[in-house]
């Protein structure tokens, strides 16, 4: 059992000095290492945004308070978006797909390891660079020391007038550098389903993970690059004196919202496809039936693909468009609901009759379910330009997109760390404290985004720093406060399990879950060359096949 | 705890995927155009909405020559490569070389119209709208040819080294995949800023 090549750095390495475990991780361009080195830097940073988040949380506690000034604010809150967005959720959803992809499609490693290596540092480097905003951007000016132009930046609040010192270049280069890593994964993920699946494993018999994570990286490849292209001109504009967002020189502050928006909707897909993914893999298992209906699954996914790249205009219906327009973008953006509706009704016809087990997974994916479904009725209602135009920029818009992002995204990636965690480090995480932190999270998330519809509904625009008693804001605000502490809680419950499972929890064993999948067929945790042979497969469950020789899947796919 | 190895006994499956050097550069050209899009629908956008002069009409010549010269390098490398999978490698070597000047000489020739544009014409990046899209569309081109130079002379190297034998021209052929993408490019950038934006 090689439990060595793949333990955390520093730990379980008696026989090899510390420098010798960290130059492994540092030049390591094994997928799996590199998977973790994802997973583990979007951690820090989930604290990091999170702690951002508390901070203007405790700001807005009560009318006229003053924890922090409205400079800071901006910077909070512009530095809690980038962050969660940038450094938090594409790093995870990357970091689980390198971990998973190969594994489940029975190969050795993914198709470019060195440039997977490379994605991941730029990655890295990126989000170093937005930090060091904080000691690097003052410049000579006494200007601000962090972004403060909001995470989507609109034009002219970047340009040199109003954003002087150098605070919105480092927001700029860190996401260009990133965006570079993240189109190399996507490049290496869509190469490796391409071109690294076993014998067996046509398109059709893929896990549903890997179509998801397919579609995810075909997306990324045509969305992040828009906002390279975006980032560069911005960079034209305070470099070098050009004019792409300046209105004095004939100049459109309007074209950069669409720049922006047109890989900023398609980014919710690109997190929110792979937490589909989650759901589909583990909903199956823990219902112990297969998945109901995986072609229209795979259909659907891909029409959300498809539909999700010409919506990105419902983000500018208060920008004031012409009529086609706002039309044409209702329109495309109602018609998401009905592909993401069939994968609702097609989860739950998976558990439905099935032999429901709850362990901690399964209930994430549960209440992943219930809010998903919640995030997109608001959806609907926003997606309706006249409702926009009153509620556009309102707490009730900055509720809805936490309801998809935490509610959706977040309780998934929550349900794979407990689902893979035994994979990841072959020991069982603790029950108990995942259900505490389940139970914790849920309770801290609804009260926090709930209540924060109301508030909005109310008029309560979205990035004030501060308000007026007597709106009828404060209780609202109040309790919204208060469900962080649940959800600050849950997190520390949930790194205290990481850790206390790392070192002290039970031996998982190959396959503790009795799940069907490849990646269950090696170690736990897999030895560096994943599979001693290469597998081969005949049907989309090949485990269930092995373990039931007498009625395998192969007889009625 | 042993892995459970996974193999399907009476299974004897033909199986061919595709090469993953060319879905990569696919993928990559696909990721490109994204950009190029962006910069070419800025363009598009700003065409006529300068505030200042000087106008596409009074300063930009067709550079018909220089035009020629990258399109048929595409021709050349075409070429080259097929003569290295018949196992040709000094007819290789030539057009690989053709390939390289071609292309040297159209940056030669966007260097000689920046130059004219920016001391006799006064038009700078900064100057209007016209110079800020003309200079970033043509620039980031101009840069990808860059890159496309500096990837073929490895290749070049190698070459007069003895080391590029018939084994490689799959290896080869994605490189020549990006060198037909900055070609294909130039067609657009071509029609946008000399025909449809002068």
């Amino acid at each position: 059992m090689s439990t060595d090549a793949i333990a955390l750095p520093g730990t379980g390495m008696a026989s090899r000095p510390l420098v010798d475990a960290l130059h492994g991780w540092v030049t390591t361009v094994d997928h799996k290492r590199l998977g973790i080195l994802y997973i583990g830097y979007a951690l820090v940073f989930l604290v990091i945004g999170g702690i951002e988040a508390g901070i203007m949380r405790i700001q807005l506690i009560h009318a006229h308070n003053d924890f922090i000034s409205p400079q800071v604010f901006n910077r909070m809150f512009t530095m809690h978006g980038t962050t969660m967005i940038f450094f938090v959720a594409m790093p995870l959803v990357f970091g689980f797909a390198n971990y998973l992809v190969p594994l489940m499609i029975g190969a050795r490693d993914m198709a470019f390891p060195r440039l997977n290596a490379f994605s991941f540092w730029l990655t890295a480097f990126g989000g170093l660079l937005l930090y060091f905003s904080l000691v690097g951007a003052n410049g000579l000016y006494g200007a601000g020391n962090a972004p403060d132009v909001g995470w989507f930046a609109y034009a002219p609040l970047t340009s040199k007038t109003f954003s002087v010192g150098h605070s919105t270049d480092f927001w700029t280069l860190g996401l260009l550098v990133s965006g570079f890593g993240s189109i190399g994964t996507a490049i290496n993920i869509l190469t490796t389903i391409l071109c690294m699946r076993c014998p067996g494993m046509a398109l059709g018999k893929m896990p549903l993970l890997v179509w998801l994570n397919f579609v995810m990286s075909g997306m990324v490849i045509l969305a992040v690059s828009p906002l390279t292209a975006a980032q560069l001109m911005l960079m034209v504009d305070r470099y070098l004196g050009g004019h792409f967002f300046d209105t004095q020189a004939g100049g459109s502050a309007v074209i950069w919202m669409h720049f922006f928006w047109i890989f900023g909707h398609p980014e919710v897909y690109v997190l929110v496809i792979p937490a589909f993914a989650f759901a589909s893999e583990i909903i199956p298992v823990f219902s112990r039936k297969p998945i109901f209906g995986y072609p229209v699954m795979v259909a659907a996914t891909i029409c959300i693909g498809f539909i999700g790249m010409s919506v990105w205009a419902h983000h500018m219906f208060t920008v004031g468009m012409s009529s086609n327009a706002n039309t044409f973008f209702v329109l495309s953006t109602m018609a998401i609901a009905v592909p993401t509706g069939i994968k609702i009704f097609n989860w739950l016809a998976t558990m439905w009759g099935g032999k429901i087990e709850f362990t901690t997974p399964m209930l994430f994916c549960v209440g992943f379910l219930f809010q998903f479904l919640i995030a997109g009725l608001t959806g609907i209602m926003l997606s309706a330009a006249p409702f926009d135009w009153q509620l556009g920029n309102s707490y009730f818009v900055v509720a809805h997109f936490h309801y998809v992002i935490v509610g959706g995204i977040l309780f998934t990636v929550f349900g794979a760390f407990y689902y893979w965690f035994p994979k990841m480090s072959g020991k069982m995480c603790n029950e108990t404290l995942g259900k505490l932190h389940f139970w914790l999270f849920l309770i801290g998330f609804h009260l926090t985004f709930d209540f924060m519809h109301v508030p909005g509904l109310l008029g309560m625009p979205r990035r004030i720093y501060t308000y007026e008693p007597g709106r009828g804001w404060d209780v609202w605000n109040l309790i919204v406060t208060i469900g962080v502490v649940f959800q600050g809680v849950g997190t520390i419950v949930f790194i205290t399990n990481l850790l206390w499972s790392y070192y002290k929890g039970k031996t998982a064993g190959s396959d503790p879950w009795d799940a069907w999948t490849l990646e269950w067929s090696t170690l736990s945790p897999p030895p560096v060359y994943n599979f001693a042979s290469i597998p081969e497969i005949k049907s989309r469950r090949p485990l269930w096949d092995l373990k039931h020789p007498a009625d395998p899947d192969w007889k009625y796919e | 705890m042993k892995p459970t190895p996974v193999t399907v006994a009476e299974q004897k499956v033909e199986w061919d995927l595709p090469a993953r050097g060319r879905v990569g550069m696919f993928a990559l050209i696909a990721a490109e155009a994204a950009i190029f899009t962006i910069f070419v629908v800025a363009y598009l956008f700003y065409i006529g909405k300068s505030l200042t002069g000087p106008m596409p009409k009074d300063v930009l010549s067709i550079p018909i020559f220089y035009t020629v010269c990258l399109l048929s390098s595409s021709l050349t490398i075409h070429v080259a490569v097929r003569a290295l999978r018949r196992g040709n490698r000094q007819t290789f070597g030539i057009l690989w070389f053709a390939t390289i000047a071609l292309g040297a000489a159209f940056l030669y020739g966007t260097a000689r119209e920046w130059h004219r544009l920016i001391y006799q014409d006064g038009l700078t990046i900064s100057t209007n709208l016209f110079g800020t899209t003309y200079y970033s569309l043509v620039g980031l081109h101009g840069s990808h040819v860059i890159v496309g130079l500096a990837s073929l002379s490895i290749v070049m190297v190698f070459a007069l080294l003895g080391n590029v034998r018939p084994e490689h021209a799959e290896r080869v052929d994605v490189l020549s995949l990006y060198w037909h993408f900055v070609d294909a490019v130039w067609v657009v950038v071509f029609t946008v800023v000399y025909l449809i934006g002068r």
